[in-house]
């Protein structure tokens, strides 16, 4: 066989996909990672901008346990990637909060905490609360043939108060949704474990820290990454893929083909492909981000919570919003509110708030630049209900967009959480073509990477 | 190989599999997954680690010839009396 012939090519060096190549390369396939941008990481990247480094996605790092924590999915992640919790360097979270005009509910990395805390503001909810809660933990999300449910229903069957469903839908929309109004009840149970049985961690050094292990450890392992190499089309014939064509006219072939490109967006690739049929399938919900490098610590001014999932609507609206923002509900990440064992050398504020892709898309450069003008204030009317004011603490601010986020990472409209139908088993109607990352439906960091390794051991490595 | 040493090249694997366990009071005549926190990726690792270093094939069918030590070593002992 020819140099350009792999066991396995992956498109994209995100999370799933350098995970799924650790594992295809240690068990000595030969295997090939293609990535369009110069940066790993995908929706989990980083970058430098006015000489100081930011980070993409990643506020907190979901799933966090300490080190040794059995059956936990971050410890299946460092067993099946021979990685250790040394390579990550994860310093848990302070405290975090998800605060609705009134009530406030504070979770720590200890679940009891969190119970304690539902109970004490909600004390007529108590046995529906520890109802749901055992339900949660005895429901097996990692069963791959499940059929969907609707969260809402589902947990309006065990809780009566909508004050309690929208304050625990809020933080596990916020951080892993693809959909609009309503959530996948197993998705409501990966994302419920995830931030609040397990919790929030995050290396001191960012998502960059995360990546470098992974590229590391393909290297180690004897894989390939190739940067600056875009997919262009993947050939098909016959429900197969045939070869691969790279964005510079070159070839390639491969036994098989997992694509972390996003599920409508590898389709969108096939030489066969009707796109009209695709479009309606691809999510929606995105996000805008203010990042802010502040010349204190929000800690100097009083603020040592982690992040606050906050909402000061009457409802809280999980939905693409008709203005370019909905600021009534966000995040409030303080990447300095994290157990380090030095503080970091810059400190910063990010605040997220759901957006519109179209309507940022819309945009001319002018009207665009004045747009992020505009909308800067209004969020922070809304955000200085929770946080001490840092506004003239601020030194350096960069606004990034749904339009940023298409950009850099290809996924139609700068989804962050791609489709909302999740293809479980990865298949497709290609017999040697595999979706994994956010669109197989493990999301988050350490989702993604659990998807990237499962795909790989059920695809390739079980055969 | 004899069948102490199948033994300990399964515990080497386990070791690199799953480093934070303690071995040192496996016993074994006793199911591993009694002893250990070993999931199926696991038990799949210890497949894929005797394929990759003694090019050994264990099919699907005969996993549950891999649930102790003692099974593992007279499981193994034919496919790896050359090695």
């Amino acid at each position: 066989m020819s140099s350009s012939h792999y066991d396995v090519i992956i498109i994209g060096a995100g999370m799933s996909g350098l995970a799924a190549a650790v594992r295809l390369a240690y068990f000595e396939k030969k295997v090939c990672v293609l990535e369009r941008h110069y940066a790993a990481g995908g929706l989990n990247s980083f970058y430098a901008l006015g000489g100081h480094q930011f980070d993409v996605g990643l506020h907190a790092m979901t799933n966090y346990v300490p080190p040794g924590t059995r059956g936990a999915p971050l410890t299946k992640i460092y067993r099946q990637l021979r990685l250790t919790p040394e390579d990550f360097g994860l310093a848990p979270q302070n405290r975090s909060e998800v605060r609705f005009p009134g009530r406030t509910l504070r979770f720590t990395n200890d679940f009891a905490f969190f119970t304690r805390e539902v109970i004490e503001q909600f004390p007529a909810q108590k046995d529906h609360f520890l109802r749901l809660v055992r339900h949660i933990q005895d429901y097996d999300e990692l069963d791959l043939d499940a059929k969907p449910l609707s969260g809402r229903q589902v947990v309006s069957g065990f809780l009566t108060d909508p004050l309690l469903i929208d304050m625990l839908f809020c933080p596990l929309m916020i951080y892993g949704n693809a959909e609009e109004h309503d959530m996948e009840f197993g998705q409501f149970v990966v994302m419920f474990k995830s931030i609040f049985c397990e919790g929030l961690a995050r290396p001191r050094e960012g998502v960059r820290r995360i990546i470098t292990a992974l590229r590391r450890k393909v290297r180690a392992v004897g894989g390939t990454v190739r940067m600056k190499c875009g997919v262009k089309a993947l050939h098909v014939a016959d429900g197969h893929v045939q070869s691969v064509e790279l964005d510079s006219g070159e070839t390639l072939t491969a036994e098989t083909i997992f694509s972390s490109a996003g599920y409508v967006e590898t389709m969108r690739l096939c030489t066969d492909c009707e796109p009209e049929k695709l479009t309606p399938l691809a999510g929606r919900m995105s996000f805008v981000e203010v990042i802010h490098v502040l010349d204190q610590p929000m800690q100097a001014l009083g603020h040592d919570a982690t992040i606050i999932f906050y909402n000061s609507g009457k409802e809280f609206q999980y939905a693409v919003p008709a203005d370019l923002v909905d600021p009534r509900s966000g995040v409030i990440c303080c990447p300095d509110n994290f157990l380090f064992d030095k503080p970091l050398a810059t400190p910063m504020l990010r605040l997220t708030c759901m957006a519109n892709f179209d309507g940022w898309a819309a945009l001319d450069e002018p009207a665009y630049k004045q747009a992020k003008a505009a909308w800067l204030p209004r969020i922070h009317q809304e955000v200085l209900q929770f946080v001490p004011d840092f506004r003239k603490h601020v030194v350096f601010t960069d606004f990034f967009t749904p339009r940023t986020i298409k950009h850099w990472t290809g996924h139609v409209n700068g989804a962050v959480y791609g489709a909302p139908a999740k293809l479980k088993t990865g298949r497709t109607r290609m017999d040697n073509l595999f979706i994994c990352g956010s669109d197989q439906g493990f999301l988050g960091i350490v989702g993604s990477m659990l998807s990237g390794i499962s795909m790989a051991n059920l695809h390739v490595l079980k055969k | 190989m004899t069948n102490d040493q199948i033994k300990q090249a399964v515990l080497q694997i386990i070791s690199v599999i799953a480093p934070d366990e303690d071995l040192s009071r496996l016993k074994s005549d006793v199911a591993l997954r009694e002893q250990l926190e070993l999931d199926s990726m696991d038990f799949l690792d210890i497949v894929m680690e005797l394929r990759k270093r003694y090019k050994v094939e264990v099919p699907e069918a005969d996993y549950g010839h891999l649930a102790s030590l003692d099974s593992c070593a007279t499981y193994l002992e034919p496919k790896l009396k050359d090695k």
